[in-house]
């Protein structure tokens, strides 16, 4: 589509918008829509959750960048926060929602554990990230993040969907039919979550894989 | 009663029943707003009625037990922050108790008067957020949980102010606190603490009277004394049944006996009561807290004996237990003499306060088994570990 644009400038345009004549294309708007009316999911995990209520609360007020339609439903969210430690045992939910919820959507890993397993990445029962399973588009550090790194990753979160292309090769994947949107759902193997990642958007790197089993 | 075998991944079935006919059983959890977490309730309902309730645990499982073994003393302290998130001071209080009592520390006036003003503000911090959230609970979304974590902010900028850490403070140490908080934070405190019972008052004009409220608490999810003292129920759950029993009077730790205050006690058992006891006993954190600030006492806060590198106390074990704002918080640790704690086992009290909530919602709706959770007071941090 970028190829086809019409050769204009943004000086230009900001010309004609002085002058009260708007000039925008299809993607720009569909993007600046959706960007500024993010429903996240209503969807607590461990501590990070409290820090994500608080981000919702008058005095960080998230309903500033629109995203304050906390849904009960996956059927009508956009954004899934993973806002905590997730488990092997939660993992296969995680999952689940992700794929009920609707495309377009995205996900922020909020708090190290979502992230690494954080401070908890020792223990037996806890995922080493939520990645290996799920797209991830935005991930922010902390432990607990603070309700402005939230409201931060989410700032970051609208200005990758502005950019985002509806058409050609950069566009999404509920658009494309070379890429399957749901992710496998794990489940409970006799050592660990079977599959233990999902490949499409996780493979372990090298130095993680043992010599004996590359 | 005749069950129809599990359909697996199912969500409602029907459970035939010769008696009732149809019976539906209904999970609940682990996505779901209600449930504080990532708790699931199995729910099985005669029409809207819940004639079987099972708690289904373990989706926030941590593994803080096994960790505990396997990191220094020093180490765990930062973990008992994220086992109740709501109330890190609190727990890093009952866990330096427990290794002040292995190692025989002693802790200097000064810290314990410390220790009680983090206490209490994190009792404030806490009953005021569950009752904003017990609120939402009851469908009143928005109002008393904006109201409370309002108030709540207020609280973590003095917690931030003095450890680093809004939520995770990671405050106390073996024998004493790690920094002394200068006379700013303090009279910020004064201010905090000061203010409290006028917000205390608009909550309480918003919520205490108001009818809705009275007609969907009073008489839900009724707790007989003796089953909750036979349960091992603690906190403002056993103290709403009507049994006065706290440990700040029982046991009477850190310097609490010095300070004037009442121990508020239910005559029901029921949500309403619930609720009450906690306002009730936020007013007299207020009470304490103006001791506490007005005693301060000078000197040290850490006692100079007290060693962080290299810690090994010696062979043995204790047990310290806290009056946490859910209920008895306490810290089993046993020492071989090693760096690490052979056994580490925390005692939870939302985890055993949650244990007769099947007896609580038998009978009612299942729409009164989501405040009837909410009145619990739990946190799944600290019920999972």
């Amino acid at each position: 589509m970028s190829d086809a644009a019409p050769a204009i400038s943004q000086e230009e345009r900001d010309e004609l918008r002085r002058h009260g004549i708007l000039l925008t294309s299809l993607e720009e708007l569909y993007n600046w829509g959706r960007s500024h009316s993010v429903w996240p999911l209503n969807f607590g995990l461990a501590c990070c959750a409290i820090e994500m209520i608080a981000a919702s609360m008058a005095r960080y007020d998230i309903a500033r960048f629109g995203s304050e339609v906390f849904r009960p439903s996956p059927r009508q969210a956009d954004l899934l926060i993973v806002s905590g430690t997730v488990t092997k045992k939660m993992a296969p939910q995680v999952v689940r929602l992700w794929n009920q919820m609707p495309e377009p959507k995205y996900c922020i890993a909020m708090g190290a554990c979502a992230i690494s397993g954080g401070p908890f990445k020792q223990g037996y029962n806890v995922l080493k990230g939520i990645d290996r399973f799920i797209p991830v588009d935005i991930y922010i550090p902390g432990c607990p993040p603070r309700p402005e790194a939230l409201l931060h990753g989410l700032v970051q979160l609208q200005a990758k969907i502005s950019g985002q292309a509806i058409t050609g090769p950069d566009a999404p994947r509920h658009l494309r039919s070379d890429i399957e949107c749901d992710c496998p759902v794990p489940e409970f193997g006799a050592h660990d979550l079977e599959p233990p990642q999902n490949p499409a958007v996780w493979t372990p790197p090298p130095s993680l894989v043992r010599p004996d089993k590359a | 009663m005749s069950l129809t075998p599990e359909i697996g991944g199912a969500h409602v079935r029907a459970v035939h029943d010769e008696f009732h006919g149809d019976l539906l059983e209904v999970s609940m959890g682990p996505h779901h707003p209600s449930t504080h977490g990532v708790f699931r309730m199995i729910v099985t309902l005669d029409g809207e009625t819940i004639v079987k309730l099972k708690p289904v645990f373990g989706y926030l499982h941590r593994n803080h037990e096994k960790l505990g073994e396997n990191t220094t003393y020093l180490a765990s302290m930062p973990y008992t922050d994220r086992l109740d998130y709501l109330n890190s001071m609190s727990n890093n209080w009952a866990y330096a108790l427990a290794v002040e009592k292995l190692a025989g520390l002693a802790v200097p006036e000064r810290a314990e008067y410390v220790r009680v003003i983090l206490a209490e503000l994190t009792r404030l911090l806490n009953h005021t957020c569950l009752a904003g959230f017990l609120m939402q609970d009851c469908g009143c979304s928005g109002t008393p949980l904006m109201y409370a974590f309002r108030e709540r902010e207020k609280i973590l900028d003095l917690f931030e102010s003095l450890s680093g850490s809004r939520m995770m403070c990671n405050y106390q140490r073996f024998g004493g606190c790690r920094v002394d908080p200068p006379a700013e934070w303090l009279a910020g405190a004064q201010r905090l603490v000061d203010g409290y019972s006028a917000f205390l008052d608009e909550f309480e004009a918003l919520l205490t009277g108001n009818e809705i409220l009275m007609a969907r608490t009073q008489g839900v999810g009724r707790l007989d004394p003796a089953l909750a003292v036979s349960a091992g129920v603690a906190g403002p759950m056993l103290r709403a049944t009507g049994v006065g029993h706290d440990l700040r009077k029982v046991d009477g730790y850190g310097v609490y006996p010095r300070f004037e205050f009442r121990v508020p006690v239910g005559a029901h058992g029921d949500t309403y009561d619930r609720y009450m006891i906690r306002i009730l006993e936020m007013r007299e954190s207020i009470r304490i807290l103006q001791q506490a600030l007005a005693g301060l006492p000078g000197g040290p806060v850490m006692d100079p004996k007290a060693k962080l590198r290299g810690f090994r106390p010696k062979a043995g074990e204790a047990y310290g237990r806290i009056e946490g704002p859910k209920g008895e918080i306490g810290f089993y640790l046993i020492s071989d003499g090693g760096p690490n704690p052979y056994r580490y086992r925390v005692r939870p009290p939302s985890f055993i306060n949650l244990t007769i909530l099947e007896d609580m919602c038998l009978g009612h709706t299942v729409a009164d088994a989501v405040i009837i959770l909410g009145s619990v007071d739990i946190v799944l941090g600290e019920v999972d570990r």
